[in-house]
């Protein structure tokens, strides 16, 4: 059995031939901008040599170098969103708004769900509506993206959501919900 | 109107729940309102199974690697490695 050493060194003359790759892949899967995740690569590593004195030798150094990024990635998502601040929960720009009648809160008939191929998918056979699914939530205002990225890909509870985006927690479920049926209204139309 | 029939009939208020629910949120009171609502509402039934459904596909799209490696370009790592030596040359 080997041994984990207890005590992580950090070895930054390697840092580019070990992780540039895996931080790239990492910035590029939750920003969706090659030139961006760059340059948040460049960044993490530099603050890292900035921060060395600061390692603990507690977390592996691809761990350490990891979190790093994640705070610069949660930085774009806020600057992506800045923007939003005050309208976040106002209407959002190429938002569908008029789902539901205005006096009694039904679907309305053109916007209601329909049965359509999303039923039957199952999204771990098949791959090939991957691409619509994508180009929907293109659509989707920075924020919501954030949301979404932030939940589903990392698994992050609300709470942490909520603060690392600075919103407050009945506008993340206003905004989960406007997200969803945007969403859903847009696949129901590309994939029909 | 009261708010128990606010909710029966209104289907904005049922997807929000629904939605809201999916992360077991809800309130004893919400989870009874909407089961209320869903008795007659085979519209909001059917969002929820979408609803679901592209929960699963979200999570399906952003954790499987895309099946080619996305590799950093090679003269921007070399650069990146030039500015890292500097740096450690420095201290």
């Amino acid at each position: 059995m080997i041994i984990p050493p207890t005590d992580h060194q950090l070895e930054p003359k390697n840092w580019v031939k070990a992780y540039a790759d895996y931080l790239y892949m990492y910035a590029i899967t939750r920003i969706n901008d090659e030139e961006q995740a760059q340059d948040l690569v460049q960044e993490t590593f530099l603050a890292g040599l900035q921060a060395m004195g600061r390692f603990a030798g507690k977390s592996s150094e691809r761990t350490w170098l990891t979190a790093i990024l994640k705070n610069k990635i949660i930085d774009v998502y806020r600057k992506r969103s800045s923007g939003l601040k005050t309208q976040e929960l106002t209407n959002a720009e190429g938002e569908v708004t008029n789902f539901f009648d205005e006096a009694d809160g039904h679907w309305n008939k053109q916007n209601a769900p329909q049965h359509f191929g999303l039923d039957d998918y199952d999204p771990l056979q098949g791959k090939e509506f991957n691409h619509i699914l994508k180009k929907c939530m293109e659509k989707l205002p920075a924020l919501w993206l954030a949301v979404f990225t932030m939940k589903h890909l990392d698994d992050e509870p609300t709470d942490t959501v909520c603060a690392d985006l600075k919103i407050s927690a009945s506008n993340y479920w206003v905004i989960i919900h406007r997200a969803k049926l945007n969403l859903r209204a847009c696949l129901q139309k590309t994939w029909m | 109107m009261g708010e128990l029939k606010r909710i029966i009939y209104n289907c904005q208020q049922a997807t929000f729940l629904i939605d809201k629910r999916m992360e077991g949120k809800i309130t004893f009171r919400e989870r009874i309102e909407l089961r209320i609502h869903l008795i007659q509402c085979d519209v909001c039934k059917l969002y929820i199974k979408q609803s679901e459904k592209i929960n699963e596909m979200i999570k399906s799209l952003l954790k499987t690697p895309t099946g080619l490696e996305i590799l950093l370009d090679d003269t921007f790592k070399d650069e990146l490695q030039v500015k890292i030596d500097t740096q450690l040359n420095k201290n």
